[in-house]
């Protein structure tokens, strides 16, 4: 069965020059190029996905230095992915990417903005994005593997780095102001360091779940609720019939109607903390849980003494201060760019300074004293 | 397997003697070679680095099991930190069986050396350090293991940290042997932690020595922690600890301090020059927290505390904190001192059977003429008393921690 895959997938490989998607369930013979993933093609001075690749986004995404994110899901051919209500299962062989760019303007400064620059039809304008990495996540038959790819200067490839790399950027924002990005592409341990939900456990997928997909995407083809998308593609199997069984994190920037201060404040730091700190993560031993099924007690935070925080704790008391976002190490964290201070502790340089606003805005809605 | 450095300041000092400029402060090519090798490593795998001071700009990382990261010695081969621009840790390590020796980490933004979730952890010979010595805006631990499991620290140096020199936090069966803890706000601090032997190390000019703390809200809690052996002298550095930590209300002058912990003996040691107290016991309510920040199963009180044998030096003369600097005036004047154990006065009042601790939940002190005070910090200082009477008690000895990698480094 595998070696017949394999030989259509070198027989497709053959009518074109664009590689076809790598099938690699085991060995660690990694490509050293993005191009041999086969995940995106250029054409006609576009990137966009491969057309057995699903592009996709998420409702609340994780704050990296303003980067856009292109991301990608390819299965093999005939597989699909099994519906969970906490995390989906994934066929062996599945490939995520997710490539990071800042768009640029006609003079070739990079801009900072949440806009959506991708064309659903043709994909990234190669001359208005700057590509800075692509990271691939590859599920094998035992597990997954990060791997970073760093694009060259000229964006026409992408090469594995192990190390990582960083690079300093600047970003011109809508009020003409300029900010400087010491982007960091992380390690492929560092990787594991996110991706690792559970420890021990392995590297896992964190934005292709239920409740980070479950919203309108722009195809081609139109706009369509994602998690339908893939099961109309065969692509997903055991979606419930009703929607409105689906877990949903609210919407960012903009909430969707009806969608809480509170929904929007926890759909935060579930995207951008609960990897790490949820009672099985890498930030358990600091005994603060901010993943969406924790309640909003002591382990989330409200009226605790951090444990280990160090010079992080800011010289405030507690995680959370109810009404008073001045006082709580959460906020204090949040607005911090200093490494052995801010959370979360990589992918970014820059204060994430809307998401600071909503989660300041949510502590000073809570009621309460400690 | 050995790493290209060597190579590549030779090259450097090469390029130096054509009269380019020197070389660029960080060795981006040396810490690309080293996180490579972590990255790759396999189980078995040793990596040596040099003698030889390579600056670093991002944080380290190992997450394979099995490995060894050995340096020259930790005043020949320094990975300093200096400048560093990401990263919360100097090296961090999620993996079991790791062993690291003979080599330093100077200056780190965050913690120096931070290994969680990991069995069997040899830390020997290893230094941290903040070259510019205390100070608030330093990294918060040297030496740091936590949720760990039969945990060897020996011959380790620790200087200059904001919150503790050595911390053990979350762990099983440890035993910190044969280091040095100085300047740091605390020295040596075991929180959280079952089982933990900490004997023959030098604890000196931090705020306090050595900490055995509980904290709330943390999956285990600890108990059954020996300190014996030690030095531990002269811990009155102010204290610069951040504000919410553990540690910061650790009055300077500390010596040895118990918090919330049980099953705690303290016996052997040289403690002495505290203008605190030499020994300390309390309770999270001193910490200045209420009930809000604690889960209902959470036990404040520190019980089966037992201090014998000790040699105590002067203490008790200068107290931190205002209230103790006013008890000390009207208890025993300008010129008199606390006596050597200091006690907050926190107690289980449900588990109290005639007004009095059971005999295995009691405090004890056992130790020549050394005399307590209890401040009563539950009445607001209302009934201080200084009567060793209640406290004239022994408990049992604690079983010795039985580590193998212990047993095996005495016998090489």
């Amino acid at each position: 069965m595998r070696s017949v895959l394999l030989l259509v997938l070198l027989t497709l490989a053959g009518c074109n020059q664009q590689p076809a998607p790598l099938y690699l369930p085991e060995g660690d013979h990694y490509p050293d190029k993005l191009s041999d993933w086969g995940m995106l093609q250029r054409a006609g001075g576009y990137l966009a996905p491969i057309a057995e690749a699903l592009p996709y986004d998420l409702n609340t995404p994780l704050f990296t230095d303003y980067a856009h994110k292109l991301r990608t899901l390819w299965m093999p051919p005939g597989t699909a992915a099994t519906y969970g209500e906490a995390h989906f299962d994934y066929p062996v062989g599945t490939v995520l990417s997710k490539t990071f760019y800042y768009p640029r303007d006609a003079q070739g400064q990079l801009l900072l903005n949440e806009a959506d620059v991708r064309d659903p039809q043709r994909g990234l304008a190669l001359a208005r994005v700057q590509l800075m990495e692509t990271r691939i996540l590859l599920k094998q038959q035992d597990g997954w593997v990060a791997l970073p790819y760093v694009w060259d200067a000229k964006q026409q490839e992408a090469y594995l780095q192990w190390a990582g790399d960083s690079r300093e950027v600047s970003l011109l924002d809508a009020k003409g102001q300029t900010q400087a990005v010491d982007y960091q592409v992380p390690d492929a341990n560092q990787c594991a360091g996110c991706h690792e939900e559970t420890a021990g456990q392995g590297n896992n997928p964190l934005g292709p779940k239920a409740r980070h997909l479950n919203k309108a995407f722009a195809y081609a083809g139109g706009s369509h609720n994602q998690l339908q998308h893939w099961q109309q593609q065969g692509r997903l199997q055991g979606l419930p019939d009703q929607l409105q069984g689906v877990p949903q994190n609210a919407l960012w920037p903009t909430p969707r109607n009806g969608e809480s201060l509170e929904q929007q404040a926890r759909s935060y730091l579930d995207a951008n903390c609960s990897h790490c700190h949820n009672p099985q993560g890498p930030g358990r031993t600091s005994g603060l849980h901010l993943d969406p099924h924790t309640p909003l007690g002591i382990a989330y935070g409200l009226c605790k003494q951090p444990v280990a925080a160090g010079k992080g704790s800011g010289n405030r008391l507690v995680d959370i201060h109810p009404g008073q976002p001045d006082k709580s190490v959460l906020q204090y964290r949040l607005e911090s760019v200093d490494p052995s201070v801010m959370m979360p502790e990589l992918g970014r340089s820059l204060m994430h300074a809307e998401g600071v606003e909503v989660i300041g805005r949510w502590i000073a809605s809570l009621e309460g004293g400690c | 397997m050995r790493l290209a450095p060597i190579s590549l300041l030779a090259l450097s000092v090469l390029l130096a003697g054509c009269g380019e400029d020197a070389p660029p402060a960080t060795y981006l090519d040396f810490q690309r070679d080293l996180q490579t090798q972590l990255i790759k490593a396999k189980p078995g795998t040793v990596i040596e680095i040099p003698a030889g001071t390579y600056q670093l700009d991002r944080s380290l990382s190992l997450k394979v099991s099995g490995v060894t990261l050995r340096g020259a010695g930790m005043d020949q081969t320094i990975l300093s930190f200096k400048g560093q621009k990401s990263g919360a840790e100097g090296l961090l390590v999620d993996a079991s069986d790791f062993t690291i020796e003979d080599i330093a980490f100077e200056d780190t933004k965050g913690d120096s050396l931070k290994v969680v979730g990991g069995k069997n952890i040899i830390i020997r010979r290893v230094r941290t350090e903040w070259t510019n010595g205390p100070a608030t805006e330093n990294g918060a631990y040297g030496i740091y293991p936590v949720q760990t499991e039969n945990v060897l620290v020996e011959g380790v140096v620790a200087i200059g940290a904001s919150d503790a020199g050595i911390y053990v936090g979350q762990s099983r069966n440890v035993v910190v042997r044969n280091s040095r803890a100085e300047r740091n706000v605390a020295g040596i601090e075991i929180e959280n932690t079952v089982d933990a032997d900490v004997y023959d190390n030098v604890a000196t000019g931090n705020t306090g020595g050595i900490l055995v703390f509980n904290m709330p809200n943390l999956p285990q809690v600890g108990r059954v922690t020996r300190v014996f052996r030690n030095r531990i002298e002269g811990n009155n550095h102010r204290n610069f600890g951040h504000k919410g930590t553990p540690v910061a209300s650790v009055p300077a002058g500390s010596g040895v301090v118990i918090n919330s912990n049980d099953d705690v003996e303290v016996f052997d040691n040289d403690i002495g020059d505290h203008k605190t107290a030499n020994i300390i016991i309390s309770s999270y309510f001193s910490t200045g927290y209420t009930d809000l920040s604690t889960a209902e199963n959470f036990d404040p009180y520190p019980e089966g505390i037992h201090i014998h044998g000790n040699r105590f030096g002067p203490g008790g003369d200068s107290p931190d904190h205002l209230e103790l600097k006013a008890l000390k005036i009207s208890q025993f004047g300008l010129n008199g001192r606390l006596p050597d154990v200091l006690w907050d006065g926190y107690v289980n009042q449900d588990i109290l059977i005639d007004g009095r601790l059971p005999a295995d939940r009691a405090i004890c002190i056992n130790n020549g003429e050394a005399g307590i005070i209890n401040v009563d910090a539950p009445n607001r200082y209302k009934n201080i008393s200084t009567d060793i009477a209640p406290y004239r008690c022994s408990l049992p000895p604690l079983p010795a921690v039985r580590l193998a990698l212990a047993e095996q480094a005495e016998e090489v």
